[in-house]
């Protein structure tokens, strides 16, 4: 990155003394915070001079793939080992990845499974490490130490995500560097399972580690091991999660230490940079054959998580020769005080699943895939926020970041001849689950979430209906658990699990895969909460594709007043088991039947008061009336949809006791509703005139551009913006301050405000 | 030489058109947005996401809020086939969505030859594991 350069009337100052100026200010430095030439870019490093004589000496591509090989099984064992001996729930479901990277600090190779975003971000710690202590004779870098990173404005996503970085040295000098990354859950902040949506400002979210030493001489250092303990609610799992992610390295160490006795460290080094730089070149190429383009769409975030607005991600896909730009201009400034944003580097990670996991998952998996991708965005936004913001909440927008990218693309591949997968609608973008925390029926503080954030509904391909509760969109290959075996630790049961929510569909010729339902209750615990943490209740947060529709909404439902383990005890045929009965139907007498958005704050339980949710479907593909008709009975037959529903959307004709399909009188159905669409739609250019609207309606919070202006974001409403390279503060007022204001304005209208003084 | 652009659209390089792929409808000009060839609706999305949660008890139902967003359904005005939709806040103008390089289209596809059907992509296959 070039020295940044302020013109000024006075003389400019000689290379000296820039020289001097330079110098003076590094060793004055009060606090290394993160580092913008490090944050911002997520390409690969030059190559070294180390680099480059290696690779002159390696000129046998079969060497280079068994190293690569060894590395890569290394890199296997090692997630194996956190997976197997991992304490958080989320290393038991694949939450995790392990590395090598570069003595540059670019990941090379990852393991095969897991959460494959890590592997786009952690050479940021990494890189900082390099930069700052390797020369800092107070902490240096030396053989036998570890370095722990979850501070997410030092890179990662979110402060969750616990890092075990050690260097790798062969005869004193450095040749590499193993991590081990893992989403722990508890980090002290101000809710528990280290995702708090109530965080207002960076200081309630938490540990914030910047990259320090923990581990000396391979040993984790007690003193500083009890202090991160004791600013956890899980201390137990701080130690041990530690030291399971300590010994997965050293297990991929003792490999690297294998191929380094007995090929050496040219050649290691060398099938390194080898590989990054041939992925580099691949994706370069295969993005040539991509047509040149311009593709615009835009996702919704619904909410901040603590109240329903519009926030909008816009992205501007654009393809020239082999340069792919993602430009992200126009989205929502970042909020002040809400804890959705994200560092960009965050988004990078996110956008790079797109093509890992969607688009060509047959690459090695590493960092060099999405280096030559281009990326902008505005200063200050949603998916670029600044240090002062909260981000422990930033999924929300690498998410929905995800998906417009996802979206894009697929316009980009249909047409392209030369395919790695199918094209493919857009998967289902949020952690529809329950986050937990409190004492459990054994007496443990815990705090962490169901694995059902997992069971994110597939998006429908150009030849195939999406696949049901299928995988996040982080992570293709992690599981969603036993929730049998999570029900040993935690004081509460699902009581309906993993049966599909019937009619929360995304229809289409092929239509998305569906989310199931979450009923939960807390049984065997005074202290017990639980929290949502998802948007999508009032907009759906993902686009249909090529005619196809998108998924509907997902509330949280809440049953208050009863204590259901009572009624499955004295009279069990009153319980129902889906929302949409439980809900309608009111079945327990004297209970509160209530709605929310997904964006519920840490909320105390009582026994046998029901907490439900449903995971959410993926995309559909195509124009749904050319859906067979077979494919619509089947879904019938699975409880996916209603047989009203399917009708009247799908016009497909069949015998509502037998399920047989009159073949002929759908095809006239059909047809008939191909005319009706004619008969009510009206010419583009008619519609326009009607429908465009200078600026965002009035009764909605928006934030974000407004149709193709990028360089003016709204803030909430018509009057209040700022020019898209001009931070401002953008705060939320309180929800509860809202909902007072909004009674006392009924009061004082009433004239009951009792004479209340001011 | 008529390049499939998505599952209802191709361009034909030599008129420079956007067409059906359905019924051959010629839509308009490649230059421009396909969208402005086609017949819009402005749908409530509580006809194609039906309320779960009944309408008359619950705030939030499953159902988009239809003050909050509209879905917009373009359709060929020649066979009404359903090309694209559009999840939209009320007002905001519809996008542009696909604006291709057509020169650069036409270099690119100089090269490869005119494609009738679609290349799909590989199949992901069941493994049959391992034996003798
Ligand atoms: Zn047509």
């Amino acid at each position: 990155m070039s020295e940044k350069t302020t013109q000024v009337a006075s003389k400019t100052p000689s290379a000296e003394d820039v020289a001097l100026i330079k110098k003076f200010l590094n060793d004055t430095t009060l606090f290394l915070g993160p580092d913008p030439e490090i944050m911002q870019n997520h390409d690969l490093m030059p190559r070294s001079a180390e680099e480059d004589a290696a690779m002159k000496g390696i000129s046998d591509a079969h060497t280079v793939a068994k190293i690569r090989d060894r590395i890569q099984a290394g890199c296997d064992e090692g997630y194996e080992m956190v997976e197997q001996m991992g304490a958080a729930p989320g290393a038991k479901w694949g939450d995790i990845i392990t590395g090598v990277y570069s003595a540059s600090g670019d990941l090379a190779i990852a393991s095969a499974g897991g959460v494959l975003i890590f592997s786009a971000l952690v050479h940021h710690p990494i890189k900082f490490i390099i930069k700052n202590w390797v020369n800092e004779p107070t902490v240096g870098v030396r053989e036998g130490d570890g370095f722990i990173h979850n501070d997410s404005r030092y890179g990662n996503v979110h402060n969750t995500d616990q890092s075990m970085i050690l260097p790798i040295f062969h005869k004193g000098k450095l040749v590499c560097w193993v991590a081990s990354t893992v989403h722990e859950g508890e980090n002290g902040a101000i809710e528990p399972g280290g995702m708090p949506s109530m965080a207002e400002s960076p200081s309630d979210e938490g540990l914030k580690m910047c990259p320090f030493k923990v581990v000396e001489n391979y040993q984790i250092k007690r003193d500083i091991l009890t202090f991160l303990q004791n600013s956890v609610r899980e201390p137990k799992l701080q130690y041990e999660d530690m030291k399971v992610k300590l010994f997965a390295c050293l297990r991929i160490k003792q490999r690297i230490e294998e191929t380094l006795n007995t090929d050496g460290p040219s050649a290691l080094i060398a099938t390194l940079r080898t590989t990054m730089e041939n992925v580099r070149a691949e994706v370069k190429r295969r993005v040539s054959e991509w047509p040149d383009m311009t593709v615009r769409t835009y996702i919704i975030q619904d909410s901040t998580l603590r109240e329903n607005c519009v926030v909008k991600i816009n992205c501007k896909l654009t393809k020239t020769g082999d340069r792919l730009i993602f430009d992200f201009r126009g989205s929502s400034p970042e909020f002040t005080n809400r804890a959705t944003n994200t560092i960009v580097a965050g988004l990078k990670g996110m956008l790079a699943q797109v093509f890992l996991c969607y688009v060509w998952p047959d690459l090695p998996r590493g960092q060099a895939a999405f280096a030559p991708i281009e990326v902008i965005t505005d200063p200050h936004s949603i998916v670029n926020c600044s240090y002062d913001a909260p981000n422990s909440q930033s999924l929300m927008s690498i998410f929905t970041g995800f998906t417009a990218g996802q979206h894009a693309v697929a316009k980009f591949l249909y047409s392209c001849p030369e395919k790695y997968t199918k094209v493919h609608a857009p998967t289902f973008n949020m952690i529809n689950t329950f986050i937990w925390g409190g004492v459990s029926q054994h007496g443990e503080t815990l705090g962490n979430l169901c694995a059902d954030l997992n069971g994110m509904g597939g998006g429908a391909r150009a030849d195939l209906d999406g696949e049901h509760a299928l995988a996040p969109i982080f992570a293709t290959m992690a599981d969603i658990g036993e929730q049998e075996l999570n029900e040993e630790d935690v004081p509460f049961l699902q009581l309906v699990s993993k049966k599909m929510t019937r009619d929360a569909i995304a229809p289409g010729k092929y239509r998305g895969g569906q989310g199931y339902t979450m009923i939960v209750a807390t049984k065997d615990s005074e202290q017990w909460g639980f929290m949502t943490t998802a948007q999508g209740a009032k907009i759906p947060p993902i686009q249909g594709l090529f005619g196809g529709y998108a998924c509907g909404c997902y509330p949280l439902s809440k049953v208050k007043g009863v204590d259901v383990y009572d009624v499955l005890q004295n009279d069990p045929s009153k319980f129902k088991h889906s929302i949409e009965e439980i809900m309608n139907e009111r079945p327990f007498e004297g209970a509160s039947y209530s709605t929310y958005h997904m964006g519920m704050g840490f909320e105390i339980s009582k026994r046998g008061e029901l907490f439900m949710i449903s995971q959410g479907a993926g995309a559909g593909y195509g124009d749904l009336l050319e859906r067979d008709p077979a494919g619509v009975i089947r879904d019938i037959e699975e409880g996916l949809i209603s047989q009203g529903v399917a009708e009247r959307l799908y016009k497909v004709k069949f015998d509502p006791v037998t399920l047989a399909i009159n073949q002929e009188a759908t095809a006239a159905a059909r047809d008939e509703e191909r005319k009706a669409r004619i008969a009510r739609s009206v010419p583009y250019a008619e519609f326009i005139k009607t429908w465009n609207k200078p600026t965002p309606p009035s009764h909605l919070q928006y934030f974000g551009c407004w149709g193709d202006d990028v360089t003016k974001l709204y803030m909430g409403s018509a009057d209040k913006f700022r020019d898209a390279s001009t931070p401002r503060p953008n705060y939320m007022t309180h929800p509860k301050d809202v909902r007072i204001a909004e009674l006392e304005a009924r009061l004082a209208a009433l004239g009951a405000m009792g004479g209340e003084k001011q | 030489m008529k390049v499939l652009m998505t599952e209802y659209l191709r361009i034909d390089l030599e008129t420079e058109n956007w067409e059906c792929r359905v019924c051959d409808h010629v839509i308009g000009s490649a230059k421009k947005s396909y969208k402005e060839g086609l017949l819009v609706n402005n749908r409530d999305p509580r006809e194609i996401h039906p309320p779960i949660l009944d309408p008359e008890k619950y705030r939030f139902t499953f159902s988009p809020d239809p003050e909050w967003v509209r879905i917009l359904e373009f359709c060929c005005p020649s066979c009404g086939t359903q090309v694209e939709t559009e999840y939209a806040i009320p007002g905001h103008p519809p996008l542009y969505d696909m604006e291709p390089d057509l020169p650069a289209l036409k270099a690119q596809w100089a090269k490869r030859g005119e494609q009738k059907t679609p290349v799909v992509g590989p199949a992901v296959a069941a493994d049959k594991g391992h034996g003798h």
